[in-house]
């Protein structure tokens, strides 16, 4: 397979093609934009459909209407836009569609800016939106994973008909790597029996709602709702761990402050200062698991962030009091350079 | 002889009267010595016999509780 | 013996929800006789709002939707671009479409979306208990505005069928009236055209249909009719206000 040089936002969208999505709903905003740029140009080429949106409400909304119909189907956004979209999410997801969000996100809260953050990790994973639900998170740390990912996304959103969401951020969005498309393996998924095509009077019709006005058919479609999300917690966990063994000290990081961290792990081995590493590639379902693998041995744990801290309450989660837990943000924007991170590594191996 | 007939699904009734509005022979009251399965007073006709099968009782039902035949001659 | 009338065979056997004397029950009725007529239950996806027809997904006999409050034009854009040989149609109140979901109702008329809104004002929200609605007449109480509304407060009642017939991408806009037989069969007239012109790929359609509130208005379901008349159709004019062949104003 040959590499074929990408910038981030056009590899999500040719993914997106690839792994047989047909329609996206968007609407304009930073640093995103090159996504339904892409889309615009290339769904007609494929017979799919790009439609811009008067906002990002309307789109989510699209999104859902063409969710219901059958057919594979995104929207991206940045902070603020997915803030929007959380309306239409929680529908979609009460009422068991799938659908791919990309949300490369920017700093927060309110207008923010624009450049690379990682702020959006509650909006990701707790949602905005109303209810008991969950959305499947994806967060890649490179260009391959993109590709990867997005495509992967497709056949989870459809195998578990729930809204698949990729974070990623402004530097994810506007790199550019080598990225190969390999054949996906993909997943044997059902027919979609249950959506809205016109009955042609030969079945029964069927109807896309997520209202529930009896209080115990609304506690038994949530319930129904948790036994998916406790099966996607025990089987689409995904996570990376680095040198765990030997470490004094271990770092977790996802996303674009991963790679950063990666690089300070590896200085510092050379120095002989021995530092693992934990990296969510599912922000969810968390990989609480990684932790046990964590030894006795290490004098604690840093989780580093570019918000002033929201991953870690799932590290405090999975730690469950075992290690000192250490914090390491910038929430406006830069992301922390490699010296920066080993010179903290360092200090509080000092300690 | 009449030259229509109209059948009301009673318990579907929920006696809004607005068929006696529609009635151009004012043939339908309510009926306030009955109580139906939903608690209304169901609309019935008077006199069956003054009945055109025009259908105004029915299309301006909101429950789609009446059934309209018009007799051959 | 012939039978002239009986239940359209696009209703569900499901008994309405509505309370006595409200005229949705008539306009489910004849959104669907007119698809049923058109031969189109095989091909018609509906989209319940949410307020007072909230469950009409459970009363049309065709796929279905339930949109979020205001958003069904959305949802309508997404079902047909993906089937545009279905028939798309959204049905809403005058909170869903003239208040929270302005924006998605303009903006679809605005693409020509091939879509057909039913448009239900009855000047009032009447699943939340008869708060103000941005169709409700100056004057006209409601109980957020239990002094009746002023226009210096709250401005003018929005008049819909007007400003959607000055898109260009709106192919058909009626406005109709449920108050008497003779105006529900030009009603039913209304929604068919609209759906022919859908199925012929002209652009947006919609129908507004003046319809009662008894309830919420607090009188009976007879004299509500009559308070339709003689209040809500000297503001709220009938007639055609965009169409091929121009438009045709009454009174």
């Amino acid at each position: 397979m040959t590499k074929i040089l990408m910038k981030g936002n056009e590899a999500f969208g040719a993914a997106a093609i690839k792994a047989g999505c047909r329609y996206f709903f968007g609407y304009p905003i930073t640093p995103q934009n090159e996504i339904p740029e892409y889309m615009s140009r290339e769904l007609p080429k494929v017979g799919g459909c790009f439609l811009q949106a008067e906002s990002e409400i309307a789109a989510i909304n699209m999104v859902y209407g063409a969710a219901g119909a059958g057919a594979r189907v995104m929207t991206s956004s940045s902070s603020p836009g997915i803030a929007l979209k959380q309306e239409g999410i929680s529908y979609i997801a009460a009422c068991e569609l799938p659908c791919v969000i990309v949300n490369v996100s920017r700093g927060g809260p309110g207008l923010g800016g624009i450049q690379p953050s990682q702020s959006d990790y509650f909006q990701n994973t707790r949602g905005g939106g109303n209810g008991d639900y969950r959305t499947i998170v994806y967060a890649p740390a490179n260009l391959q994973e993109v590709v990867d990912m997005t495509g992967d996304a497709f056949d989870v959103a459809d195998q578990y008909r729930i809204p698949v969401i990729i974070s990623a951020d402004g530097m994810i969005g506007q790199m550019m790597e080598p990225v190969e498309f390999s054949e996906r393996k993909g997943r044997p998924l059902s027919p979609k029996n249950w959506a809205v095509t016109g009955t042609e009077e030969k079945r029964a019709p069927n109807s896309i709602n997520s209202l529930y006005i009896v209080h115990e058919e609304l506690e038994k479609h949530n319930w129904r709702l948790d036994s998916k999300h406790k099966a996607i917690e025990k089987n689409e966990v995904q996570y990376e761990t680095y040198q765990l063994q030997d470490a004094e000290l271990v770092v977790v990081a996802y996303g674009t402050t991963s790679r950063v961290v990666r690089s300070a792990v590896m200085d510092l081995r050379k120095e002989g200062i021995n530092i693992g590493l934990i990296r969510p590639k599912t922000l969810w379902p968390f990989p609480y698991k990684a932790f046990d693998e964590i030894s006795e041995k290490v004098k604690g744990i840093l989780t580093v962030e570019m918000s002033t801290g929201q991953m870690i309450d799932d590290v405090r989660i999975a730690n469950n009091g075992r290690f000192p837990i250490h914090f390491m943000g910038s929430p406006g924007g830069s992301i922390p350079a490699a010296e920066v991170i080993s010179e903290r590594i360092k200090s509080i191996i000092r300690e | 002889m009449a030259k229509g007939k109209v059948v009301f699904d009673e318990n579907q009734c929920k006696g809004c009267g607005l068929c006696v509005t529609a009635c151009p022979f004012k043939l339908i009251e309510m009926d306030e010595k009955r109580i139906n399965s939903k608690g209304y007073h169901p609309a019935h006709v008077t006199d069956l016999e003054k009945c055109t099968g025009c259908a105004n009782c029915a299309i301006i039902c909101p429950d789609v509780v009446i059934t309209v035949y018009r007799i051959d001659k | 013996m012939n039978i002239v009338f009986e239940k359209t065979k696009g209703l569900t056997d499901k008994t309405f929800h509505y309370c006595p004397g409200c005229t949705h029950g008539i306009i489910h009725r004849i959104t669907m006789e007119a698809i049923e007529e058109l031969g189109l239950l095989g091909k018609a996806v509906g989209i319940a709002p949410v307020g007072c027809a909230v469950f009409a997904y459970e009363y049309f006999n065709c796929d279905s939707y339930e949109a979020a409050h205001g958003r069904a034009p959305a949802v309508a854009t997404g079902i047909k671009r993906v089937h545009p040989d279905c028939l798309v149609f959204t049905y809403q109140g005058d909170g869903d479409l003239a208040a929270i979901g302005t924006g998605e109702i303009v903006q679809a008329a605005h693409r020509g979306e091939k879509i057909t809104a039913i448009f239900v004002n009855n000047a009032i929200y009447g699943m939340t208990g008869g708060q103000m609605a941005p169709t409700t007449l100056i004057g006209q109480k409601a109980t957020t505005a239990p002094y009746g509304r002023d226009e210096n407060h709250a401005g003018k009642p929005i008049m819909m069928s007007e400003m959607i017939a000055t898109i260009p991408g709106a192919a058909y806009i009626e406005r109709v009236a449920v108050n008497t037989p003779a105006n529900i069969r030009k009603a039913k007239k209304a929604i068919k055209k609209a759906f022919e012109i859908q199925r012929e790929g002209k652009g947006f359609t919609m129908v507004e249909v003046l319809s009662t509130c008894p309830t919420n208005w607090g009188m009976t379901p007879e004299d509500a009719l009559k308070w339709l008349e003689e209040n809500m159709m000297p503001y709220y004019k009938l007639g055609i206000y965009k169409s091929s062949e121009g438009s045709v104003i009454n009174g």
